[in-house]
Order: C-alpha cells, then structure tokens, then sequence
C-alpha cells in the first residue's frame, strides 16, 4: 500500500490541527521564537509586517527564501508564508522550500488581476483570503484548503474582520434556508452567482459552514478582538501586526493565546488583558489610502 | 450503567472531529456516554477518561501548563492520544523545542515531525489489530521505542504506528496517525477499554 501525499484530506488536515489557535506574523528568527513560546500553533514568514507595508508603499513581494529558511530552523511548529494573489511561481518556490502552508495574500501586491494561482497543482497546502461567501467558495474550488476573513490587514482596527465574518455567516445561513427549503432552483442559481459548482454550493449549505477551516485575520490587535472572532464563530485567528506592532510583544503573544483557548471566559481575558502596555496604534478605515480587502475577487 | 464521563482536551486541535467520532463510538457500543469540553482543572474532574487531540503539542503543553492541569491530568485512568497526543503521553521525545515538557506516562520514546515537514504529510490504507483504515499522518511523529509493556496495535514496515500501555488500573492508548478524521474503530476500541 502507497502513501499519498497531497490530497486534500492531507492539505486540509493540517489546518484542522491549527483550529483553536493562533498564528502570528513573523519578520525573523528572534520573533518566530516568541511566538513558538508564547503558545502560537504557526507562525507566518514574511519581511515586513502589514503595517509596515503600508508606510512603506511600493511593491510587496514574497519574501526573501533566507529568512524563510532561518525562522525554519529556528521553530518546530508549522511555518506559512505568502506568495503575490496570482503568482504561481513564488509559490513554487515556497513549496520548494517546503513551507508548511502557503498563503496567497492580498496584503502583497497583487501579481494577475484575473486569475489567483491554480491550488489543485500543488503539494503544499493554501490559505486564501476572503471577504464575502462567493470569494470563500471560488478559492475553495480553486483548490484553497483554508479560508481567512480578510479583514483590514495592517489597520489595527477590526471592524472589517468583524464584517467579514459577518458577510460569511449570514451567506451561508442563506444558502441553508434554500437547502432546508429544497429550492434546487435558487441553490444552482447561487451556484452561477458565486461562479462555483453547485455541487459546492450545496456541500457549504448542508454543512451550514465552509467546508474547510475558516479563521479570522486583519486588524487583531488584542486578547478582546481575537475572543470576539471565536465568539462569531471562527475557527482560530492570525494575528499579523497586532504583536510586534505593540508595546509589549511577549506579553501580548501570550495573551492572545490564552484569550483564544478560553474565548467564551471574560473572567481569563480579564485577567490577561491586564496591564500589558500599549495596543498598535489603530486607523480609521475610511482614511486609508488602500484597501487590501479590495483586492482578489 | 452510568454514563462515562469522557473529557476532550479542547483549547486547540482537531477537538470537534474527536467529539463526533467519540459521540459516533458510544453510540455503536450502544452505550451512555457524557463528553466534555476540558479547558480548565475542574473540567477534569470526575472525568473516567480523556482524549488528547492533534495539534500543536507545544501549545497543548503551555496552555495546560498555565492552567495546573498537568498534575490532575496524571491521575485521569484512561487516555487516548493522537499525534500531539501521543507525544504528551510519551515519556521521552526527540526533536523538541528547547522548553518542551511531556506528561510522561507511557512508556515510549516519540519523534516529533518525524516524516518531515507538511509536503510530506500523507495518507496511507493501514492493517492494524481493529482491521485495515485509512490512516492519516499529518507533520507525524513516529513511536521509535517501546517499553516492555506496551502492546504494539499497528505497524508499517518497522514503524510502529499505534500502542497501547495497560499498568495498574491505567490505560493509555497512543497512536501516530489521526482516526478521528477517517474512522470509529479506535474510539470504539479505547471507550471498550474504560
């Protein structure tokens, strides 16, 4: 008898591993060790956190393979990283360099305004970004293995992973009442909307959930903020500036953790939401000069 | 009968696919079963057995470290590890972070990662002593030693891919692939030992 590799029970297995968990942004080896102390389940690879990206303007890229390599050696849980929305070739070459998950993200520059990376092609397993159902279910059909809220990366405001997640839930609620109701025609007619097979279609609305792993990103800056998008529902969340954006990154590390495992016990966010030094200065949505939720339909 | 109280390690991890296959066991064996969601040291309380999930075993490690529930969870009778599991019940592991530390109680030496990292995970049809199953080994770790004591339940060419350790009135069952995702057998298996 073979192995197989690659299958989407094996792609999809590890994110259900990670459910309950929180992954965070990392931009080195010292980081990636301070996330693996502090409880995260993974860490992302990447050289410059959203916030960053964001002041710096100009082009974001996959990230440097050294640097990918070094926080390799320097942790024992999985290590993700991101390759361009579209760029089939960088995610090549992080599945080259054996990285655990590879996260097609819009908070790099996008590299195809038409077509995000064929999934189904690849070993390594993907997480891809969503704002709404139809984003979630066409990267599904594509071949994503996880799904992520978008939220507003780098914002350290988290109205829009709140209204993501929202968007998510009550579209599938929707598509549950079709199902329920038997209204074959409205189903397929969903199906043609989201430009997916009605097969998944129907698939989500009798699951009443995405049928892979959904977890919260963008604008998670502390223990409260990453309890409330367990409590709406998610599986687990990533935390990208939130952290090392912060006063105290250890700190906050390990309280987002904690506050994740115990998301329904205010008693334990309480606890570690005490005295730990100043959040990431947030922003006002509309006062940004770019969106990344806008891109990658 | 009573119904057995069966706790299920739930901060992290695959915890709703063992809830349902655990669920999904006890109504096979047609038996009253009561599973519980254990985050804290009273959630273990009163518990005739525990299941630790996959996962990240240093992170089950630190979040039951911070709750104190290291040293209730050595008294619990039963318990059923996979993957991550496996690796918190063994008494010595290979290839761990600098500060990781195991509940020790089976005596077995366990690999972390042992295939190698994600692109290597896989999925493979296993004999076992409960009968052929689609295994599946996410990032696994492999059982490399055994003590006398433990009874070998599934093997692959010299890999041994599940065991069980009976001492006392304690029983441990660990296993390096994920039944929980494919099949009941084991669950049926571990809550028939109880």
């Amino acid at each position: 008898m073979t192995k197989k590799t690659g299958t989407f029970r094996v792609k999809s297995g590890l994110a259900q591993m990670l459910k309950g968990g929180v992954i965070m942004d990392v931009v080195n080896a010292a980081q990636a060790r301070v996330a693996e102390k502090a409880g995260a389940v993974a860490v992302m690879a990447l050289e410059r956190v959203p916030s960053d990206i964001r002041a710096d303007g100009g082009v974001a890229r996959m990230s440097d393979p050294k640097m990918i390599k070094e926080i390799q050696k320097a942790v024992t849980i999985p290590v993700m990283a991101k390759c361009r929305i579209g760029h089939f070739v960088e995610a090549q070459v992080l599945e080259a360099l054996e990285v655990d998950y590879i996260d097609e993200s819009e908070v790099l520059t996008p590299a195809d305004e038409q077509f995000h990376i064929d999934k189904t092609k690849f070993k390594a397993p993907f997480v891809c970004g969503a704002k709404d159902l139809g984003q979630a279910l066409r990267r599904i059909q594509e071949g994503a293995a996880m799904i992520r809220t978008k939220g507003e990366a780098g914002s350290g405001n988290i109205v829009e992973a709140v209204r993501h997640i929202r968007t998510v839930r009550s579209e599938i609620d929707d598509i549950q009442k079709l199902f329920k109701s038997g209204n074959t025609r409205k189903l397929k007619e969903k199906a043609a909307e989201y430009r997916v097979s009605y097969e998944l279609v129907l698939q989500t609305a009798k699951l009443g959930k995405l049928p892979v792993v959904n977890f919260a990103a963008g604008g998670i800056a502390t223990p409260a903020d990453a309890a409330l998008c367990m409590q709406l529902g998610v599986d687990g969340v990533f935390v990208g500036s939130g952290i090392f954006k912060s006063a105290d990154p250890k700190k906050r590390a390990k309280a987002i953790v904690d506050a994740v495992a115990h998301f329904t016990d205010a008693k334990k966010i309480a606890a570690v939401s005490e005295n730990m030094g100043e959040a990431m200065k947030g922003q006002e949505i509309l006062k940004l000069e770019t969106r990344y939720s806008n891109r990658g339909q | 009968m009573q119904a057995l109280r069966v706790g299920v390690l739930a901060f992290h991890g695959d915890v709703a696919e063992h809830v349902r296959a655990t669920e999904e066991a006890g109504k096979h064996l047609k038996r009253a079963l009561h599973v519980i969601l254990v985050r804290t040291k009273d959630d273990l309380r009163g518990l005739d057995a525990l299941i630790i999930p996959g996962g990240e075993s240093t992170t089950l490690q630190k979040l039951c470290e911070r709750e104190g529930m290291f040293g209730p969870m050595k008294r619990i009778k039963n318990i059923f590890g996979t993957c991550a599991g496996a690796i918190l019940l063994a008494k010595t592991v290979r290839n761990k972070e600098k500060d990781q530390r195991t509940l020790g109680l089976m005596d077995i030496e366990v690999e972390r990662n042992a295939y190698g990292r994600q692109t290597e995970s896989f999925e493979k049809r296993i004999q076992t002593t409960l009968g052929k199953i689609d295994a599946t080994f996410i990032r696994a770790p492999k059982i490399v030693k055994v003590g006398t004591d433990v009874e070998i339940l599934a093997k692959d060419g010299n890999e041994i891919l599940a065991c069980e350790e009976a001492k006392g009135n304690k029983y441990y069952l660990a296993l390096c692939f994920h039944p929980e995702l494919t099949t009941t057998k084991f669950h049926e298996y571990f809550l028939s030992r109880i």
